[in-house]
């Protein structure tokens, strides 16, 4: 298959060049690897800085800026950044005022983070992880403590993003975090799978007739594959799934700055149930039109209707993305008047603009 | 091969093995990972080992086994990227702890801290034996070279068993259901699959072996 490169090894590093000079609000720093938010006027706000591999744009780079991060790291192709990367990235961001990492649930990114936040905590330096974990989707004999974070990770990011522009206190943040994280759920679908950089082929075979139910973001295989439907039966089948989305409980784990070692509490996501309101994104995974995501809204708000669910807010488009994968995600994430003035609250980004 | 103790230049040439044998298999764990991954483990572990290569002269300076270890482990952590960076950097961290002064290990010290190394990757993926990891290879290769020290083998001997052992226990994760890393998501469909990080660390543990062969 056809993709733009140059040198498949320096994508990163040419994309990240790309965007330096397309951005004048945002530094890009090289070897390691970051990007940071220009000089924010407000010397009071808890940082925020997310991280991941690379091929999600604009996850997370695209998000940097007033409103939204005030870092991030982006690692290789589906690949977490390192350890190194994300300390650079604290240091040099660190105000005193504490720092959140905002991290997707993989084992990759867990580690690396973790590793950053130990080395930040032997300098003295406070940081604390608020871990995305939205993906319902989780097959047979898979375990069950281990969603993956995907699409949801930008509502989050956004919303905290709000939160520390007012000067919410590193706790205030947290908290938050929690909240919406608690009550964050997706479900994704593919078309066709993305076309891997690294053997230039699709990562897993499907039928021009077949779809895969419950794909993440890294081209990997889903939990089931069926017969392809209507776009209205697809949404149906993605929302039901959700909406019967039993409780579920996972351990969060938080780093004991006194203990110097992490300290797992559990956390749970009450089922989601009729006249909650929600902000609700249909995110394209990089090879869907967006003409085909408001094929997936027109649906998606008729049966939120019939069942009484509340859309308070939308958003429509692709945010997280899997290089050229064809198919979305649907996204639930529970909203209160807190979470909706939060939302509402000026964003200057690539990503996000309002 | 007649030497009963382990020294810098040793583990320097057990890197160069690594990097040859990483490079000579990138496609090979590119297409495991692509079974049940993202296809970028040959890549990762290319990157980072090639990385360790090239510092290859500035590290044949180094006597001092705790500051080389050191150096490698931190090289590995921040050029493989993904799970492995931590896992491969974590398991040379803890050899540097261990090792701060010292010029040179016996098999007995060498089996120390190999346990020990082991047991950092288990806590760092906090994952254990069975998960379908690394750590399959791991444990094994451990066990074998401890039972090699209370045999009184030579450090020849005890380093051929250890690799024997990997070898199975690489092996051994193809009927495995996955319980840790990406593979995991796919739950019962990643039967019948080695695992990436296994064989990686199978050719690792391989790459001291004919190191310690050619000597």
């Amino acid at each position: 298959m056809k993709v733009l490169s140059n040198k498949i090894e320096n994508i990163v590093e040419e994309q990240l060049y790309g965007l330096q000079s397309s951005n004048s609000d945002i530094e890009v720093r090289f070897d390691p690897n970051f990007i940071i938010r220009k000089k924010s006027k407000n010397k009071t706000k808890v940082i925020l800085i997310s991280g991941g591999g690379s091929g999600h744009e604009p996850l997370h780079t695209g998000f940097v800026g007033y409103g939204m991060l005030d870092g991030a790291c982006p690692g290789g192709v589906f690949s977490s950044p390192s350890p190194i990367q994300i300390f650079e990235c604290a240091k040099k961001l660190n105000n005193g005022c504490g720092i959140i990492f905002i991290v997707k649930n993989y084992a990759g990114d867990i580690m690396n983070f973790q590793m950053a936040t130990e080395m930040l905590s032997l300098e003295g330096i406070k940081s604390q992880h608020l871990v995305v974990d939205d993906d319902i989707a989780t097959a047979i004999g898979a375990p069950t403590n281990q969603r993956r974070g995907i699409a949801a990770t930008v509502i989050v990011e956004k919303i905290i993003g709000a939160a520390a522009e007012l000067n919410y206190s590193f706790e205030e943040c947290l908290a938050l975090g929690k909240k919406i994280i608690t009550g964050a759920r997706s479900f994704g679908v593919a078309l066709s799978a993305c076309t891997m950089y690294t053997t230039g082929e699709s990562n897993f075979k499907l039928e021009e007739n077949k779809i895969e139910l419950g794909v993440g973001i890294h081209g990997e295989s889903g939990i089931e594959k069926v017969d392809l439907m209507p776009v209205d039966e697809i949404t149906d089948v993605l929302i039901t799934k959700i909406l019967s989305d039993k409780d579920y409980k996972r351990t969060f784990n938080s780093w004991s700055f006194k203990a110097n070692k992490w300290i797992g509490n559990s956390l749970i996501s009450k089922k989601f149930k009729e006249n909650d309101e929600f902000i609700i994104l249909v995110n394209g995974l990089g090879g869907t039109p967006l003409s085909e995501l408001y094929l997936v809204y027109r649906k998606l708000n008729e049966i939120c209707k019939k069942k009484h669910i509340i859309i308070k807010r939308n958003l429509i488009g692709s945010y997280a993305t899997s290089l050229d994968t064809k198919g979305f995600s649907i996204s639930l994430i529970k909203s209160d008047d807190e979470i909706i003035k939060l939302w509402d609250k000026k964003v200057k980004t690539i990503g996000l603009n309002w | 091969m007649n030497i009963e103790v382990i020294k810098a230049n040793h583990i320097i040439k057990w890197f160069i093995e690594a990097a040859k044998s990483m490079n000579a298999n990138k496609e090979y764990l590119t297409q495991l990972d692509s079974d049940i991954g993202d296809a970028d483990h040959g890549f990762n572990m290319v990157r980072g080992f090639n990385k360790v290569y090239n510092r290859t002269n500035e590290f044949l300076l180094q006597e001092n086994l705790g500051i080389l270890t050191k150096d490698i482990a931190m090289t590995l952590l921040s050029s493989i990227g993904g799970a492995a960076g931590p896992l491969y950097g974590s398991f040379f961290l803890e050899f540097s702890k261990k090792l701060d002064k010292k010029t040179t290990l016996n098999l007995s010290e060498f089996s120390e801290v190999f346990e020990l190394g082991t047991i950092a990757v288990e806590h760092r993926g906090n994952a254990t034996f069975g998960d379908k990891t690394l750590i399959d290879v791991l444990v094994p290769a451990s066990e074998a070279l401890k039972k090699a020290v209370k045999n009184k083998k030579t450090l020849a001997e005890g380093i051929n068993l250890m690799a024997k052992e990997a070898e199975l226990g690489m092996n051994a994760t193809i009927p495995l259901i996955a319980k840790k890393g990406r593979a995991s998501y796919l739950g019962v469909r990643s039967v019948g699959y080695k695992d990436p990080g296994a064989a990686s660390c199978y050719f690792l543990l391989l790459a001291l072996k004919e190191t310690m062969t050619q000597l």
